[in-house]
């Protein structure tokens, strides 16, 4: 068992959720409330990472991030550090490819928000923050912690985006499901089976998870 | 209260970020050395006996030798890179990645390695896949990637030196690296594969199947190099000397690891 790389996914899933709650809430509001020009577009980019494979992902991201691109040198003489093969580059990576777990299932729990509720609050004179608090959030609340737990689920088994952008270094990029890879090559089926199981019992739990509170989206009104 | 569970949830979320979140060079984490894969149980045991003896500790990632390559172009934090083939190192050097030419370490040998029971019959001439092949016996054969893996490279010489390279083709299964080829070979899923020695020498396949030395004049000599990168600091040079130190050697030579004076 590999503890290392299981702590570094849960670090990369715990940073990828803490970066994507404010985007899934924000930007999922925004595309369940707001009518405009060319939305469907944009929620077909929203989309566009769940069907892309991940190595093409991984391969633009090494194209874009590399030492020897624009943001790769920018990143470098910022920081001092480079984006490909660090834990930052994980991050950065887990972000995108995330972006429709995090924001479609919060979309929906917007949606199911009836249109007189959201009028009576701002009639109230509640601010649209205060409005967000007290009114929106206690009834969309499951669709966002859908999101949240997708993602996190998700990310913890990343593989391919993961194994072009990070390589495999021990305690930086070699994430539980690179560690699994590894560990079969080196003929530790043991270890392979442990954290096997590891994911599978955090799979179903998320699956578990998930469909419970998708039930709860929409009926506390009913 | 349906947010108090939002509010649960996110903090532990944010908790779990605090988990081991300072950063690597605060840890002052233990050197990254990039190993070629037939060294996957030798250089453990060395690692573990440098650990014992200067309680110093290295980091080890295991791969093909020009996956490694491409990885310290593109910058992958490495101090030192045990190399398959020396050719690997030359290029690095000359391109001002490596400290200096390095030094070798041993020279690698192929094995043809089939699992037990298998109808394949491992010999140094790769006679009995040549036949088993004309009979159309041979369905899946592993070998690692001839694109960037040293060990890969060579299997392809030796199939080519006998002829066998075009017919196969239909069978080749690819590992990523010599190891991965290794664990297809001796699936039960392939009559065999070709690999490196070293690996048919481990522990961990004792047991799993039978393999011949192949004739070393059917490919050219796997001269594995090694050397400190641009970064290493005084953790990665210990380990350096320590690998060419007589008990690193010793270890080298269990698995089956020579030097040509040696």
């Amino acid at each position: 068992m590999d503890w290392t790389a299981l702590e570094l996914s849960l670090r990369l899933a715990g940073w990828t959720v803490a970066i994507l709650l404010p985007v899934s809430i924000l930007f999922g509001r925004f595309l369940a409330f707001r009518q405009f020009r060319g939305k469907a577009v944009v929620e077909a980019l929203v989309m566009l990472p769940l069907v892309l494979p991940p190595t093409v992902l991984g391969f633009y991201l090494l194209v874009t991030f590399g030492r020897n691109s624009p943001i790769g040198q920018l990143w470098q003489d910022l920081f001092g550090s480079q984006l490909v093969f660090s834990f930052t580059g994980l991050v950065i990576a887990s972000v995108i490819f995330n972006l429709p777990f995090a924001i479609q299932p919060a979309q929906r729990g917007f949606q199911a928000i009836p249109a007189e509720l959201r009028e009576a609050a701002s009639c109230c004179g509640m601010s649209p923050l205060r409005a967000l608090w007290k009114v929106e959030l206690p009834l969309a609340w499951p669709g966002v912690v859908t999101a949240m737990v997708l993602t996190f689920a998700h990310t913890l088994g990343e593989f391919g985006i993961v194994l072009m952008v990070g390589g495999s270094i021990p305690g930086e990029t070699r994430t539980i499901a690179i560690s699994i890879y590894d560990r079969v090559q080196a003929f530790d089926t043991d270890s392979a089976a442990i954290m096997s199981a590891v994911l599978v019992a955090i799979s179903v739990s998320t699956i578990a998870v998930t469909f419970a509170l998708s039930a709860r989206i929409g009926k506390r009104l009913s | 209260m349906p947010l108090r569970l939002g509010r649960r949830f996110l903090l532990a979320a944010v908790s779990s970020l605090t988990l081991g979140a300072a950063p690597a060079w605060a840890r002052g984490d233990a050197p990254l050395v990039a190993a070629a894969s037939d060294l996957q149980f030798a250089v453990e045991d060395i690692a573990a006996a440098f650990e014992a003896k200067t309680g110093m500790r290295v980091r080890l990632a295991t791969g093909s030798t020009g996956n490694f390559a491409r990885q310290i172009r593109e910058g992958a934090p490495f101090e030192i890179f045990m190399a398959a083939d020396e050719q690997f190192i030359a290029d690095l050097y000359a391109d001002g990645f490596t400290r200096d030419a390095g030094d070798m370490y041993a020279i690698g040998r192929l094995v043809i390695m089939v699992p037990h029971g298998a109808d394949l019959a491992p010999d140094a001439e790769l006679d009995h896949l040549a036949e088993m092949l004309a009979a159309g016996q041979i369905t899946h054969f592993a070998i690692a990637n001839p694109d960037h893996a040293p060990y890969g490279m060579r299997a392809r010489e030796a199939l080519q030196a006998r002829g066998l390279w075009e017919a196969l083709q239909p069978a080749l299964v690819q590992g990523e690296n010599v190891s991965q080829a290794a664990a297809f070979a001796l699936s039960g899923n392939a009559e065999g594969g070709i690999v490196a020695w070293s690996l048919a020498l481990a522990p961990q396949l004792a047991g799993r199947g039978d393999y011949a030395l192949i004739d070393a004049e059917l490919h050219s000599p796997l001269r594995q190099r090694m050397a400190l990168l641009k970064n290493a600091g005084p953790v990665a040079e210990a380990f350096y000397a320590y690998l060419m130190a007589p008990t690193a050697r010793e270890i080298m030579a269990r698995y089956g690891f020579a030097l040509p004076e040696e």
